[in-house]
């Protein structure tokens, strides 16, 4: 259990401090690193509670992917532009107050949450998720949101598809006068298409049609 | 105590598995360079040792008494983190590669999908590397090579989702076992193509080595580095060829597992048929370094995000629609 409670500390003060050194730290990029720092120590967290599936999704997902397109899109920013002026400036100071009204909802998001779990625990129906030991983690996941909540999780997919149509039809614009490469008219074309031999007369130049 | 000599155990045993796997790494690097070489008609290393057996021993040796230079106006934490970070990471991914049915040193539930994390995660140490040198070619470097490996890590999921369709679960060992009958390359062979293509552009090997294409960015991230740092940046490279070699002899060619289950093959010991598996695959990855040409990088994202992602997703669905109706899923 020592070794446990070691563990848990480590991982636990690691995230917590990385995650006040996102918003603390001067140069955007480092704060992007600092976020993936959180993320990895939040996933060992996962996987010392046996959710291990949860942690190694954790991982893929934030890590190997969103944190990647973070940082390509800090790491495109103008470096000169990117000292933070953190409660100095008069500029950033107006931001303040909407992001203590989001935290502070999030902050009694999370109270009602526990809170519920802790005093009234008939609401959560525990009794049918809790996982017997046979089941490995992935199984007992992929039971209950394939059968109980697959209509949530086939919603939540739908919104993530219509997401990501929205992002693309806004970004998508048609570019007039660019070359494309057809492949197949490439690998299509002969010789007899592509070759003219033209009869020159002297003193007369050759008009090509293109 | 207890925990000392669990501890002293479990280190003894990763010794054990780091050391031959470094050691086969600097010589994978010869048998590259060689394979290379025999398809162009040329020797290729053969003056250290017998056969060149030693050259890249020769080579650790020269990098480890070069200086190392850290440019002045680079980012030098980051700087110096950047190989560390490519070198661990192509290091412990080793962790859960089964040898034969109980050599493994950490039999997880959920072995592949760690795997697959390690292996995206790669791409941090080549950005941090390109971000923090602070200099034009090795950024963008950086940013080519992340966008390539997220693009293709997409279709190495979908096409891991193929394999475990058929296994019905995550753990290494068992997808071996799973094979037990016939290899999963041959009613998935389109998969073990793609596989393999996909795999070539994630460890950026030639064809997709955009991010340290000479002809254009000198050497892409690598350029600032120098000494043992650039050394721990190709060590790393080659230890995550050799681990995308291994995850394709565990997914397609049956892991640890003899070719044919009769008496005189069994009785070699599954470490050796798995080395030799990696072997083979990466012996294709040499000879297609050796034989194709680089491609353009529209070129790339296009096989990436219109060929393979779309193929892939549609064998999915033929796989799973083909259990179902047959009535083989692996249910337990």
């Amino acid at each position: 259990m020592i070794a446990h409670a070691i563990f848990f500390y480590t991982f636990s003060i690691i995230a917590v401090v990385s995650a006040i050194m996102v918003t603390a730290s001067k140069n955007t990029v480092h704060s992007v690193f600092f976020l993936i720092l959180d993320f990895i120590s939040i996933s060992c967290l996962f996987i010392m509670i046996g959710a291990e599936f949860l942690g190694m999704i954790m991982l893929i997902v934030y890590v190997g992917a969103v944190a990647v397109l973070f940082l390509f899109v800090v790491m495109m920013l103008n470096v000169a532009q990117q000292k933070n002026q953190w409660f100095s400036g008069q500029q950033s100071s107006r931001h303040i107050p909407v992001g203590l009204i989001i935290s502070t909802l999030i902050f009694f998001e999370i109270i009602i949450v526990i809170g519920g779990w802790k005093y009234k625990p008939e609401i959560f129906d525990i009794n049918n998720s809790v996982s017997q030991a046979s089941i490995s983690n992935t199984h007992s996941l992929g039971q209950i949101l394939y059968t109980d909540y697959i209509h949530v999780f086939q919603i939540s997919g739908m919104i993530l598809l219509v997401a990501m149509v929205g992002a693309i039809v806004l970004t998508f614009r048609q570019r007039l006068g660019v070359k494309r490469q057809s492949y197949i008219k490439q690998i299509s074309r002969e010789r007899a298409e592509g070759v003219e031999v033209l009869e020159v007369q002297s003193n007369k130049g050759v008009k090509l049609d293109d | 105590m207890e925990y000392l000599s669990i501890v002293f155990q479990e280190v003894y045993k990763i010794l054990f598995l780091l050391v031959p796997v470094l050691v086969s790494v600097a010589m994978i690097v010869w048998l590259d360079r060689r394979v290379w070489a025999f398809v162009q008609k040329r020797q290729g290393p053969n003056v250290v040792g017998p056969f060149g057996l030693l050259q890249s021993l020769a080579d650790a040796l020269k990098y480890i008494f070069k200086e190392i230079i850290i440019p002045s106006s680079s980012n030098k934490v980051i700087f110096i983190l950047a190989p560390i970070v490519t070198m661990t990471l192509a290091l412990i991914a080793w962790a859960v590669i089964p040898f034969s049915a109980t050599q493994v040193l950490a039999d997880i539930n959920v072995g592949i999908l760690y795997l697959f994390a390690v292996s995206s995660l790669g791409v941090y140490g080549i950005i941090m590397g390109g971000w923090a040198s602070n200099s034009k070619y090795p950024f963008l470097g950086a940013i080519r090579s992340a966008a390539q490996m997220v693009s293709y890590e997409v279709s190495i999921g979908v096409i891991i989702i193929n394999v475990l369709l058929c296994v019905g679960s995550l753990n290494l060992n068992d997808i071996v076992i799973a094979q037990q009958n016939m290899w999963f390359v041959i009613p998935l062979f389109p998969m073990f193509v793609i596989f393999f293509i996909s795999a070539l552009a994630e460890t950026n090997r030639p064809p997709f080595d955009l991010p340290e294409a000479e002809a254009e960015l000198v050497a892409g991230y690598q350029t600032e580095y120098s000494g043992m740092m650039y050394a721990m940046f190709w060590l790393g490279e080659y230890a995550n060829i050799l681990l995308m070699c291994a995850m394709g002899a565990i997914l397609f060619l049956g892991g640890w597992m003899s070719p044919i289950d009769v008496y005189p093959f069994t009785l070699v010991p599954g470490a050796i048929w798995l080395i030799l598996k990696i072997l083979l695959l990466f012996i294709l990855f040499a000879l297609v370094k050796a034989i194709v040409p680089r491609y353009r990088y529209d070129q790339l994202m296009r096989l990436g995000w219109k060929v393979f992602l779309p193929l892939s997703l549609i064998w999915v669905v033929l796989t799973a629609s083909y259990l179902f109706y047959f009535n083989l899923l692996p249910v337990n």
